[in-house]
């Protein structure tokens, strides 16, 4: 039978305010445990939530960048439970008002576009972390973490294979941090997925039982997973099973799923509004002040990579892939100056794009570094472009240039100078250099006269290493082909 | 001196006749005699009170002193105080130290008012006869056979019996005006969202508002002059200038339109009760007030509604109390569920387990629609009563309990009958006005009558105004028990 994976996923996005969403305490990731939990986080008698704005102004711009409705009026509910880990013995979350509804995301899979519909988005606050490992027999709690600000932002089941999945993922994460929400950090939990995987007969129109894969920390496993569990999935069914609806691990170490509660021992959480705090009402003048403030997000910078500047969808995507990126890149193009070519913009944002793709993401991807603290400066890499574009360097000579910004730091034109890497087109100079080759290497020059087109390669490389690279090597060629006849 | 109101107290350290050390020991004085009798506090810690009081001399001296400076006052044990143990009536919280202070408190301790210590009061707030206590019923000061009300039954008791010249209290369904008509005294619940929530322990968080409980109306102005104003930590905190409770005192009440409402009259008030109430309604015309009869329709909804919507706001408000953090925690236990179940079994008394049962009901899965949608509901009607009423009458007249104080004892098998002494407090709540209780007579057996004002909302000086007029004229609010 030919199945079909349905996929729905819930990502938790830790929100980029300097304090909790409802006490002052900080949320600086790492500080030693209960340090960052006031009298609100551990939840002493007698405290009270105080709403932080700022928490509420980041899903403004959540909703207002995916095209969403904005609730007016959204409301703070409680969801009962008992965990060590949740001092108050509730979650505040939004339940039946929260306020962000619909909306949607473009997502590049392969050549293909699809859009992903987003259910809704929601405020709420995080909880501790139960740390199970590192006392003997008992388990620590640290607060720290409790009430530390979270959009959690659920999408529709509009997803058909873990490539989606993880498309969806990426665009969302560098959406949420393009806006400044959120920081991405995935390592640091800034960026959690859970995701709902079900399979169902190609064809039929019904959903399969979902199961909910929990806290995926990562894009490889969040692929991993979804792989593991729709296999999982279609082998029961195969098999005669029914699929029960129920929340599983995926264990990074084995590649598995394994099932952590079934629906029967599901929580009532028995959601009603905190009464603690008021709904919240969002005022026209402040969304508007906040639709103003957003950038330019990556579709509209994407379309106009293409429409104006000529580039490919691939490199638009790629170029979009995060905020950093695309500052680094326009400020790159912005730092050239416009070229004499007819060309205009087009040619340089292509010798830009090629660069930042090529060497520069090479570079940054060895030393693990985001674009935004790269060693060479997006003027700096403009000033090596202009080097090309002037022919001062060929392509190979300014890879040699880049290396050096790249270790040594510095600019071109100061590399250029005192290493002498400067290419030699003067006619005079190169003539002298193939003349000493030729003179040098009377065989070679027999062998090409005797119809050997390898050995004019051989008498090109001879002439290149004796101007120690440097010799333009579009002239090299013209200039020894007219002296060999 | 422990037997004058805070106004006179006031003028006594302003005239420097007495230093509010020498005032604060006659108070600690009378509460070592009387409280083994009264158990009317939790906790007394006299060298912290006479350091406070030592202080407010020191500032008086300085010249920094405000009316109340120097003046004690007692606070119910819902409040956090650090420093105190504040247990809320519970064994849950019996060895809880607050690390910080209630805005309440810092009001108070910024009036330079020294503490006297923390009044018993029912657990959690839940009960109307100070017997859910886990350290024991506190008397009323008129019988020491009866109850003083709840839940603020220590607060009500002290003052009554001059322990303290005044205390706080909170009112969630009639907390504070119950116990204070059953013992005597006056008092205010103010429009809710007045007096911040901060630091004062929950119950039901919509409903819950802290107030003062004194020995006259003018009293209580000048106490929720310090109580009340705006506090960022609250997000139901209202934020409002600040007022003057005490400026329409003096006003003639010539005009004054009071709404008598048809179903507070019609059953269920002891004769003695209903006498008195009818006693002030005259007292009241001779001050050249009118009546006018208003209608409150669906106020005899308000006990069904308040006990599905008080339980599960307190169900979920009692949930951080589990053993983990602070407070009591089961000495044994096999595992975290049952340390929990233990530790909540145990920590917890049977009136606190029944309101956290039927709260966690009402919210359930399937029954939330049932019961707390429509609970909601009456709500809504219960305050457009009120506000129908309010278009016709300045403030609204009642009995503030159907009977005077009760027997310790008689009620506490059968919760309904205790849920009902609240029947004519419980709709001020759900539609969040203002309420006062003020002393009315007293029955066949001697014991305090009280008369319920019901404001607009933020007509508390009116309110104050109104009452204060009243006992211009009368004496009811003066007599003190004798006996003790």
């Amino acid at each position: 039978m030919q199945w079909e994976t349905v996929i729905g996923l819930e990502v938790h996005t830790q929100l980029t305010t300097q304090s909790k969403i409802f006490s002052g305490a900080s949320i600086a990731f790492g500080a030693e445990p209960n340090t960052q939990a006031c009298q609100v986080d551990i939840a002493l008698p007698g405290v009270l939530p105080v709403l932080n704005k700022g928490a509420v102004e980041r899903a403004i711009r959540f909703g207002l960048a995916i095209g969403a409705k904005l609730n007016r009026t959204n409301v703070f509910a409680r969801k009962n439970y008992f965990y060590p880990d949740l001092p108050k013995g509730y979650q505040i979350s939004q339940y039946e008002l929260p306020i962000v509804e619909g909306g949607a995301l473009t997502i590049q899979v392969g050549d293909e576009e699809k859009t992903i519909r987003i259910t809704r988005a929601h405020l709420e606050e995080d909880a501790g972390k139960s740390l199970h490992e590192d006392f003997h027999g008992m388990t620590g709690i640290d607060l720290n973490r409790a009430g530390t600000p979270l959009l959690e932002i659920v999408s529709e089941p509009d997803m058909r294979s873990a490539k989606e999945a993880v498309a969806y993922a990426k665009a969302l994460h560098t959406l949420v941090t393009w806006i400044g929400i959120c920081d991405g950090n995935m390592q640091e939990g800034s960026f959690r997925v859970d995701a709902n995987v079900s399979v169902r007969p190609r064809g039929q129109a019904e959903f399969g039982t979902r199961r909910e894969i929990k806290n995926l920390n990562s894009f490889r496993f969040l692929e991993q997973a979804i792989d593991y569990e729709v296999r999982w999935q279609i082998e029961q069914i195969e098999d005669g099973h029914k699929i029960r609806q129920a929340t599983v691990l995926f264990n990074p170490d084995t590649g598995e799923t394994r099932a952590m509660r079934s629906k029967e021992d599901a929580h009532d959480y028995r959601y009603f509004p905190d009464p603690d705090l008021l709904p919240v009402k969002l005022d026209e003048g402040w969304i508007e002040q906040v639709k103003t403030s957003l950038p330019e997000l990556p579709e509209q910078k994407q379309a106009r990579y293409r429409d104006q500047l000529g580039l490919s969808a691939y490199d638009a995507n790629t170029l979009t892939s995060s905020r950093t990126m695309a500052e680094y890149f326009e400020a790159t193009v912005g730092s050239l100056s416009p070229g004499p070519s007819p060309g205009g913009g087009g040619e340089q944002a292509k010798l830009a794009a090629n660069w930042i793709m090529g060497d520069l993401s090479a570079a940054l991807n060895k030393a693990e570094l985001d674009v935004a603290a790269s060693r060479i400066s997006a003027e700096q890499l403009a000033g090596l472009l202009a080097r090309i574009q002037d022919g001062t360097l060929s392509g190979k000579l300014a890879k040699q240039v880049f290396e050096a910004m790249w270790s040594e730091g510095g600019e071109a034109d100061a590399i250029i100078e005192t290493k002498g890497l400067k290419q030699v087109s003067d006619a005079g100079e190169i003539e002298r250099l193939i003349d000493a080759v030729m003179a040098a290497n009377a065989k070679s020059v027999e062998e090409f006269r005797s119809g050997k087109e390898k050995a004019f390669n051989a008498l090109v490389g001879q002439v290149m290493k004796a101007s120690k690279g440097k010799a333009n090597p579009a002239q090299v060629n013209e200039l020894l082909r007219g002296k060999l006849g | 001196m422990t037997d004058q109101t805070l106004k006179q107290l006031s003028a006594l350290l302003a005239e420097g006749r007495a230093s509010s050390v020498e005032l604060t020991r006659d108070y600690l004085d009378r509460i070592q005699a009387l409280n083994p009798t009264l158990n009317a506090f939790v906790t007394v810690d006299p060298d912290s009170s006479l350091a406070e009081a030592a202080a407010a001399d020191a500032r008086r001296a300085s010249g920094q002193a405000g009316p109340l400076t120097g003046v004690p006052i007692a606070h119910k044990d819902i409040f956090c105080a650090e420093g105190w143990l504040t247990t809320c009536g519970s064994k849950m919280l019996s060895n809880f130290v607050s690390p910080y202070d209630a805005h309440v408190i810092e009001q108070f301790k910024a009036a330079g008012m020294p503490s006297l210590g923390k009044t018993n009061m029912d657990e959690f707030a839940m009960g109307s006869s100070n017997e859910t206590s886990h350290f024991g019923p506190v008397k009323n000061p008129w019988d020491t056979a009866r109850v003083p009300g709840g839940s603020s039954g220590g607060s009500a008791t002290c003052v009554a019996a001059r322990l303290a010249p005044a205390a706080t209290g909170t009112d969630t369904g009639g907390s504070i005006r119950q116990p204070a008509a059953l013992c005597g005294i006056t008092c205010l619940k103010p429009t809710y969202g007045v007096v911040s929530r901060y630091g004062m322990i929950a119950f039901a968080s919509s409903l819950d508002q802290g107030g003062p409980m004194a020995l006259s109306a003018e009293d209580c102005a000048l106490l929720l002059n310090v109580m009340a104003g705006f506090d960022g930590r609250d997000s139901t905190s209202l934020e409002r200038a600040k007022e003057d409770y005490t400026r329409d005192l003096a006003k003639p009440l010539a005009g004054l339109r009071i709404g008598l409402p048809r179903e507070f009259f019609a059953a269920g008030m002891s004769a003695d009760t209903a006498r008195a109430v009818e006693e002030a309604i005259a007292q009241y015309r001779r001050l050249g007030a009118e009546t006018v009869e208003v209608g409150l329709p669906n106020s005899r909804l308000s006990v069904a509604a308040y006990y599905v919507l008080a339980p599960a706001e307190a169900s979920s408000n009692l949930s951080r109390f589990d053993g983990v953090r602070y407070g009591y925690r089961a000495a044994e236990y096999k595992d975290l569920t049952d340390m929990y179940e233990r530790t909540r079994a145990e920590g917890f008394g049977a009136e606190v387990k029944r309101r956290i049962m039927i709260g966690t009901y009402v919210l359930s899965h399937g029954y939330y629609d049932a019961y707390y949608i429509q609970a909601q509901r009456l709500r809504r009607l219960i305050a457009d009563d009120f506000a129908q009423a309010f278009q016709a009458c300045d403030v609204i007249l009642g009995p503030t309990a159907p009977t005077t104080a009760f027997k310790l004892g008689e009620k506490s098998d059968d919760p309904v009958q205790m849920y009902l002494s609240d029947i004519y407090t419980i709709a001020v709540n759900l539609a969040g006005l203002p309420g006062m209780s003020l002393p009315c007579g007293f029955d066949s057996q001697g014991l305090p009558i009280g008369l319920q004002l019901i404001g607009n909302y933020f007509a508390e000086a009116k309110m104050l105004n109104v009452a204060h007029q009243y006992q211009l004229a009368t004496d009811w609010h003066a007599r003190a028990p004798q006996g003790i």
